[in-house]
């Protein structure tokens, strides 16, 4: 692969924009043009539900502009790829010329079949997706229900609660995250919402929607000037399956991420690789590190990362770690305090994690996700790690030996205090003319008082 | 007990770090005793380093005669002429052969500013060559980078010590000062300490909240914390706006840096990163300060950025009660960088490559601009060019002790001994000055007059107690020897600290580190000097800086500048052959490569000798028990070390000190990789194995 091929990249989003940026960094030094549909310059998807908790504005998440030489058009949507022919053609009536096509088409938001929520072919006044800035602009003052209660649809009601709104958060599950999450996490996270203001109607399910208002399969009809439709999301296909290209849940590509076509590359979340389309950022991104350095002549393949979900909000900390019942674990360990919003269940072969879930553990979500990520063993004391407290060597000690060291910047033992003791020295002063204790940065003072306090000056001290 | 000294005392400072405490020295009834004085820095306190330092000056295998390699490779006592007489010879003939820039120098951050200012000057004017460079590039080279880069200007502190004492919260990325420099920790008693470290320092146990982050992730956990600054509500947007620029581009790499990420990258849980910015958000006086576990990566440079960053954003620096410091570490790491030992750098912290800089400094030499060299290696690029093709062929080593202390510390033995001509300057044996082909016993420390610049920019005048041994020389005295037989003029090599600092004066005039107001006089009146402190020859005395920026930075728009920056790898991940990270750093009892330390009883017997610290768990699995040797295995070698169980180790990662010599150097192991542009080698994060090793000899 020439580096100096002209790479077009259909999709401006995190994979589209990450990949450019890593062609130069790589050395790739062809044409690159980028075709992005959305009307405005690249931004950061991941932080949307920041701009509905009020914490940053669309100008915040606008990325970095493209390196020298790549030419980005915005607003533009391809409509269709000739292969043979080597040209992509956009509704604006270009066409393009490829050495290497990337498609970074993204995902697409699944619409529920929901009476009422289309009208005329487009989204009904008030409904609408959660994916892109043009989305976030679509909110109206008042109140918001949500639909779903996946990981988008928690993030935005608590999103949404932060910036004082009153919401509602509909899901036909039967605990919120049922997908990822056992009941008693489900439980957890739905006291959270609650206690942060949501409502919550679990186990139910839309049946209408009309503006203002959405009907429940109970017969509830709840206000809603927004209803936000957190209903999930899949692989943006459309263009590559009308290019003939092979497409099963995304778009299939190899470890090279190419797709049946050689000369088109797909990344990022519209990709399939191993049966696999997670729709996760960091997938996106280590595909378009990986497609860089590919399309720059580096040796480089696609690594699949594990899978971590990890709630983005503040004040609650949750983690889902690989399949919520892995294959092959050969032993599960738990720890369950619900009554101080506390759960964690870890599925483990051996030494290491195949997956768990966490919640009201921060100290453990990032010591487990870090294991699990990286494949490394679990310590041997893992109530430590789950509870977040540093384990220490051997039993505790009730006494100190008289070796030990008490003050560190003067290398006074326990032993030396208690013959400076023995020989006269009452206080503090005496004991730092006669062993420089306390002189350095004073952190023993304590430690040196208990000594001198001590009656027995070998037993249960400090 | 106190020794109190009957006969006459002189005030002076602790020859080691840079916090550079306050001490009187006298004569004891059992020898030369040391009393920590009242000066601001330590108010009286003292840490067992600075206690047991008058033992350096009675070390049983001190030099006290040169010492010349003969034919059959045995260094053998040699006069001063005989020894002068040899290394100048062999160095003109070098010269001859290979031209000027043959000929190397490689300094320290312990000289005194005098004797840095001399060693540059001696390299540029007596050999003619641009190669010199020090120690001190290991140092804090990366925090000078990005100070300058932000400030316009790099002075560790740009405030005095003691303005710690008042602050209400002070986070410290990759600092360890109640090992490194206990004294200080009083200064940070009053403040919530939060403490950056892989490992569970005793600054750590100290701290209100302590972030573990994983070796080599500093940056990200730094860009993290920017974020939540933004999006919690804790940046000074008035600050931003009115004093810095470039906030928006530094905020379009920290956007993608959400605390959920940032934790999946460092380890760092979200709740500790969102504690931490609210502790500094809250205070009404903040500081954020960093250290060489920061800085010591192929990224420092844009690690101090990224804490520099996340200071300009709460808007602490220049103002006052608040800011950004670099903890500089060597005695003089100050001063060593402002008066021309750095390679790119002539006196008065100007750059080389600047014409009015070249002009002005000529100027006070005496010489044409046109013959001063350009800028030469940096530290590690010049150790790894000695005795290569174009690299050069003599080195004098003044006030440093490569074969321990660098970087990949095996390779560069292998380049000293390809040497044809090595000299070191030095007052014990150390192990650099074992292999030197010629060695020159030097004054040290309470033999000689001079001033040092602590970590606050303050320049203080160091004492002399009573005269060096008989066939001792001071490096002043060494400089001038061998410049008179290179042909140079007797009088443009001073011999007298009092008369090169005269000097230095002019030629520091009305560059950033300008110290042409300071004085012998000044100083011995007991004014505290802070540079810069320009002289002014029509008014009244400047009083120095105390508190840089209060008003403007030293850029010409008078703005701070956000840095854009993003995290990367370090240059070496752990992978199946290399499983663990390895980090290195100090313990209390040493100083740098322990070559002072290690002689001094106490201190030996405090910390006697080389160990890995690592988790039970990971030595378990590694067939490792308490007290077991050890080796330890980079791409690049291995060290020798005795296990040391240490529970709040991550389990990922071991830690060895640097301070020891053979096959304990833990320099065997670290990388040379180095940072882009402040030339800073990888020591702080290598990948390493461990397994059963057996003791070294």
């Amino acid at each position: 692969m020439p580096a100096s091929s002209h790479v077009l990249v259909v999709g401006h989003g995190p994979a589209g924009h990450r990949l450019v940026e890593r062609l130069r960094h790589h050395g790739h030094r062809g044409p690159v043009t980028v075709l992005g549909a959305e009307p405005r310059p690249a931004y950061n998807r991941v932080l949307l539900t920041s701009l509905l908790g009020g914490t940053l504005t669309a100008g915040d998440l606008e990325l970095t502009g493209p390196p020298d030489g790549v030419r980005v058009r915005t607003g533009v949507t391809v409509t269709g790829i000739d292969r043979a022919r080597r040209l992509v053609s956009t509704d604006t009536g270009e066409t393009h010329s490829y050495d290497r096509l990337v498609l970074a088409t993204g995902a697409r938001p699944r619409i529920p079949h929901l009476p009422g929520v289309f009208t005329g072919g487009v989204l009904t006044e008030g409904a609408t997706a959660l994916r892109t800035l043009a989305d976030c602009e679509r909110f109206a003052d008042g109140p918001v229900v949500v639909l779903g209660g996946g990981v988008l649809g928690t993030e935005a009601t608590l999103a949404l609660l932060r910036d004082g709104r009153d919401v509602t958060l509909v899901h036909p599950g039967p605990h919120l995250m049922d997908d990822r999450l056992d009941d008693v996490a489900g439980s957890l996270l739905a006291g959270h919402l609650r206690s942060r203001g949501a409502q919550l109607r679990l186990g139910r399910a839309a049946v209408e929607y009309r503006p203002g208002k959405l009907a429940l399969d109970d017969g509830e009809i709840l206000r809603a000037a927004t209803l936000a439709l957190c209903t999930g999301a899949e692989p943006e296909t459309a263009l590559a399956r009308r290019a003939g290209l092979s497409v099963r849940t995304g778009v299939v590509v190899d470890r090279q991420l190419r797709t049946s076509d050689p000369r088109v590359h797909a990344i990022g979340d519209c990709a399939e690789f191993d049966a696999d389309a997670p729709g996760l950022v960091t997938t996106a991104w280590e595909q378009a590190e990986t497609l860089a350095r590919i399309l720059a002549g580096r040796p480089a393949h696609h690594r699949p990362g594990r899978p971590v979900v990890r709630l983005k909000a503040p004040g609650i900390d949750l983690a889902c770690l690989g399949p919520p019942d892995p294959p092959g674990a050969t032993r599960h360990v738990a720890l369950s305090d619900p009554a101080r919003g506390r759960h964690a269940r870890l599925a483990l072969s051996g030494e290491h994690i195949l997956g768990a879930v966490l919640i009201g553990l921060p100290r453990a979500t990032a010591a487990v996700g870090r294991l699990y990520e990286r494949g490394l063993p679990v310590p041997s004391d893992l109530l430590g790690l789950l509870l977040g407290t540093t384990s220490t060597v051997g039993p505790a000690r009730v006494e100190l030996p008289d070796e030990a060291v008490l003050c560190h910047c003067n290398h006074v033992t326990k032993g030396d205090l208690l013959r400076a003791r023995s020989a006269g020295a009452h206080d503090l002063a005496d004991i730092a003319a006669a062993t420089r204790a306390t002189t350095g940065c004073g952190g023993c003072a304590d430690d040196v008082r208990r000594v001198l306090a001590s009656a027995t000056g070998g037993n249960g001290d400090p | 007990m106190p020794d109190t000294a009957p006969g006459p005392s002189v005030p002076t400072h602790c020859p080691y770090c840079a916090l550079q405490c306050g001490t009187r020295l006298g004569h004891g009834t059992r020898g030369t005793v040391a009393e920590p004085s009242d000066f601001p820095v330590n108010d009286g306190r003292l840490c067992q380093k600075g206690w047991t330092a008058p033992a350096l000056l009675d070390v049983p295998d001190r030099l006290r005669h040169p010492l010349v390699r003969d034919a059959d490779g045995r260094l053998l006592p040699a006069d001063w002429d005989t020894a002068l007489d040899t290394v100048a010879a062999r160095l003109l003939r070098i010269r001859d052969e290979h031209g000027p820039d043959a000929l190397a120098v490689f300094g320290g951050g312990g000289l005194t500013n005098e004797k840095a200012y001399l060693l540059g000057k001696f390299a540029r004017l007596a050999l003619g060559s641009g190669q010199i460079d020090y120690n001190g590039r290991f140092c804090m080279s990366s925090a000078a980078a990005a100070g300058t880069a932000a400030f316009g200007l790099d002075r560790g502190l740009p405030f005095p010590v003691r303005d710690l004492g008042a602050a209400d919260a002070i986070l410290l990325a990759g600092a360890n000062p109640a090992e490194t420099m206990p004294p200080l920790m009083r200064h940070l008693e009053g403040a919530d300490l939060i403490v950056v470290d892989p490992r569970r320092t005793r600054t750590a146990e100290r701290a209100a909240l302590h972030l573990q982050p994983v070796p080599g992730t500093d940056l990200a956990l730094a860009l993290g914390l920017l974020h939540i600054a933004v999006t919690d509500g804790w940046c000074d947007k008035e600050y931003v706006q009115r004093r810095t620029t470039g906030f928006d581009a530094a905020w379009r790499r920290a956007v993608a840096w959400w605390p959920e990420r940032v934790e999946r990258v460092t380890g760092v849980p979200v709740a500790e990163q969102r504690a931490a910015v609210e502790t500094l958000g809250r205070a009404r006086r903040a500081y954020v300060l960093t250290g060489r576990g920061a800085e010591q990566h192929s990224k420092g440079t844009d690690t101090a950025a990224a804490f520099i960053n996340l200071a300009l954003a709460l808007g602490l620096p220049g103002v006052m009660g608040s800011g950004y410091g670099c903890l500089t570490g060597q005695g003089n790491g100050q001063g060593g960088r402002e008066h021309g030992q750095k390679a790119d750098q002539l006196p008065g912290y100007r750059m080389i490559t600047d014409p009015a800089a070249r002009a002005h400094v000529a100027g006070v030499w005496g010489t044409d601009p046109d013959t001063l060299p350009g800028p030469g290696r940096s530290a590690y690029e010049l150790l790894d060019a000695l005795g290569t093709d174009g690299g050069p062929r003599a080195l004098l080593v003044f006030g440093s002790n490569p074969a321990v202390s660098a970087p990949h510390a095996a390779h560069v033995c292998d380049r000293l001994a390809s040497l044809d001509l090595l000299v070191v300057a030095d007052f014990v044996p150390s192990e650099t000055a074992r292999t030197a082909d010629v060695v020159l016993p030097v004054a040290q420390w309470a033999e000689e007059e001079g001033t040092m610049t602590n970590l606050e920019g303050r320049v203080l005048r160091r004492r002399r107690l009573h005269a060096p041994p008989d066939g001792v020389r001071t490096d002043l005295e060494v400089l001038h020897g061998l410049a008179v037989r290179l042909g140079q003029p007797a009088d443009r090599f001073p011999t007298s600290p009092r008369r090169v600092f005269e000097e230095l004066r002019r030629a520091s005039r009305g560059g950033k580190a300008d110290y042409s107001g300071i004085s012998y006089a000044r100083l011995d009146a007991g004014e505290a000097l802070h540079w810069p402190c320009p002289d002014t020859p029509d008014g009244d005395p400047h009083p120095g800086t105390p508190r840089l920026f209060l008003d403007r930075f030293a850029h010409p728009d008078g703005r701070a500048r956000f840095a854009e920056v993003d995290h990367r790898d370090p240059a070496e991940t752990p992978d199946a052959d290399h499983p663990l990270y390895a980090t290195t750093g100090r313990v209390l009892a040493h100083y740098q490569s322990g070559a002072q330390t290690r002689r001094v009883a106490e201190l030996n017997d405090a910390a006697p000798g080389p160990f890995v610290e690592i988790h039970p768990d990971t030595a378990e699995r590694a067939g490792l028990r308490e007290g077991d040797t050890a080796r330890v295995t980079s791409a690049r070698g291995s060290t020798v070390a005795r296990v040391r169980l240490v529970g709040s180790m991550r389990t990922d990662t071991v830690f060895v000190p640097f301070h020891y010599p053979g096959p304990g150097r833990a320099n065997l192991i670290t990388g040379t990789a180095l940072d882009p542009r402040s030339r800073m080698p990888e020591f702080k994060v290598c990948a390493v194995r461990i397994e059963p090793g057996t003791a070294a000899t």
